[in-house]
């Protein structure tokens, strides 16, 4: 490759990165103003106000937020995982009468938008006394996740020989102990790119949170969020300062697992 | 085929049944309540009538909820055309060289829109756009600030205003997806068609293009999915405003249900939603499977 593809490649990635990132240097100088003004645009504040974070952790109630949205994460992400993984091996491996169907029933679920649902899950959760706290969002998402996670563990499951199973079976295994011996362990890195896929979309979810949950504090991190908004959408420095902390923990993980998630958003993609 | 493995066939019921549970209850199940309700006019609360397909003739007549179904078929323009359109022209300005510190930390920086919550991208550029922001920081110091104004609160600007926060989320992703499909494109093909004398032009048209069917296909597809759907981000930045000029389907679903107790026709609304999702989405599949090697 000549030199000057390359310089112009890196101009492009520059250019690309810089409309990436600008909006959220935006937001972090803002939220350092003192608290009450309108800063102009970008720029830096005089004198940083770095207690407008302290403010914001303690208005909004961050801590209780970061603890609400993992209660929810850790039962969603598990549960979803286990019974896709299962419907997956099912679906994917075992010869299952009508799994054609059920996989095309399961496909159609992909392009269903949430709002299509979203009126009646509210009455429903009205019906199971589950309105207003975690169950009203933790129990739909694990239901309106399981298209792709089916989908996704099929897929996988499709790919791995039926030579693996036989020999197994050979041995007098039978379905469950081949699943858990055999099929498992090979399934792990589809199991952790899900995990990672599942945890995002649960994590972000604002329609399900904000319709079936009126109590921020019992909701996933983007609904409380968006009732941050609600509430402080006057004051621009401590609206900034509180997105910034709200959004600051799945920034930080994004850094540090940052290779597992553009390859998980990739795969999942394009499978 | 011997009797025991029959039964062992039979057993794979028992495994999807905890899943199909899940999917059936507040997916499938709630859909067929959402159909069902769309038939009558019902506040929520009191009693429901009968009304036929009437709440679906009102939304093809009332000008309101028919333009929240034309706003959402203009975003695709910005959730799906821009972002595409600009990832295939850098792509097509770009090299082939696909590692490297640079390119992996570029693949981080493009992502993070990606990565946040839509609530906080429409945060963000909500600020961006106000009287005081950055895009009118930006117009006043080149010398236009005749352009400046509140971009969501002008009833001409808002709607792309709000489309072109979809474009900013969905350009990194598209992006980085199309990077990565080049990188599967067989580099023997390059050589030969620099033999042949091809040009730049030559190369995107019959060998970078026709590569990246598949990933452009994908790409497409799920943002064309988010386009229609819309919610998060219109819901936060605008609520359908100013009057009704960025309202769309999905917030109009909940304003009907949840606001004015328009629970028939907002589900009539959120049925007509689902159709036109469908009916976009699978002509799409079927094209990607058939172009597929």
């Amino acid at each position: 490759m000549n030199r000057g593809t390359q310089i112009r490649e890196r101009l492009i990635l520059a250019a690309m990165m810089a409309i990436s990132i600008v909006p959220f240097v935006g937001v972090l100088f803002t939220s350092l103003h003192p608290q009450g003004t309108v800063p102009a645009g970008i720029s830096w504040p005089e004198s940083p106000q770095w207690s407008n974070y302290l403010e914001a952790w303690s208005i909004g109630n961050i801590g209780q937020l970061l603890w609400s949205s993992t209660l929810i994460v850790l039962v969603v992400v598990p549960v979803g995982l286990l019974v896709c993984t299962m419907a997956g091996f099912a679906l994917g491996h075992l010869r299952t009468p009508g799994r054609v169907l059920i996989s095309t029933l399961f496909l159609a679920g992909l392009a269903v938008p949430f709002e299509s649902a979203i009126v009646p899950l509210y009455y429903q959760a009205e019906a199971l006394g589950t309105l207003n706290t975690r169950w009203a969002i933790i129990l739909p998402m694990i239901g309106l996740l399981s298209p792709f996670g089916v989908f996704w563990m099929s897929a996988h499951f499709r790919g791995v020989p039926a030579a693996i199973s036989e020999a197994a079976r050979m041995d007098g295994a039978g379905t469950t102990r081949l699943f858990l011996h055999v099929h498992l362990p090979l399934a792990l890195p589809a199991i952790s790119t899900l995990a990672l896929l599942q945890f995002i979309s649960t994590w972000n979810q604002f329609l399900v949170a904000s319709v079936l949950v009126d109590d921020p504090g019992l909701r996933t991190m983007a609904g409380a969020l968006g009732a941050f908004q609600g509430q402080h959408r006057t004051d621009v420095v401590l609206l900034c300062a509180g997105a910034v902390t709200i959004m600051l923990p799945t920034v930080v993980l994004f850094l540090f697992l940052q290779r597992r998630f553009v390859t998980a958003l990739l795969a999942g993609a394009v499978k | 085929m011997s009797a025991p493995d029959r039964n062992r066939d039979r057993a794979g019921l028992l495994w999807v049944l905890p899943a199909l549970g899940f999917y059936a209850c507040f997916v499938l199940y709630p859909l067929t309540q959402t159909a069902r309700y769309s038939l009558y006019d019902w506040n929520g609360i009191g009693e429901a009538t009968w009304v036929g397909l009437r709440n679906y003739l009102t939304v093809l007549t009332d000008s309101t909820l028919r333009d929240s179904v034309v706003h959402a078929l203009i975003l695709i323009v910005f959730f799906t055309v821009i972002p595409v359109s600009i990832s295939l022209l850098a792509v097509a300005a770009m090299g082939r060289l696909r590692t490297g510190a640079f390119v992996s930390a570029a693949r981080t920086v493009l992502f993070l829109p990606q990565i946040i919550p839509l609530v906080g991208a429409a945060i963000v550029w909500t600020w961006m756009y106000s009287d005081q922001g950055a895009v009118n920081q930006v117009l006043r110091a080149v010398g236009l600030s005749g352009l400046a104004r509140p971009w969501l609160a002008d009833f001409g600007t808002a709607l792309p205003a709000v489309g072109l926060i979809g474009s900013w989320v969905s350009t990194g992703f598209c992006f980085v997806l199309l990077m990565a499909g080049t990188g599967k494109i067989d580099p023997a093909l390059y050589e030969a068609a620099r033999l042949d004398g091809a040009n730049a032009t030559q190369e995107f048209r019959h060998i970078t293009l026709p590569g990246l069917r598949n990933e452009i296909g994908v790409a497409a597809t799920i943002t064309t999915i988010a386009a229609l759907s819309s919610f998060d981000i219109v819901y936060v930045a605008t609520g359908g405003g100013p009057g009704f000029s960025t309202m769309v389907p999905g917030v109009q679903v909940i304003r009907l249900a949840f606001t004015t107790g328009e629970v028939g026709l907002g589900s009539a609304l959120a049925i007509v939603l689902l159709v036109l999702v469908l009916a976009v989405v699978v002509p799409m599949q079927v094209f990607n499977r058939r172009a597929r090697p």
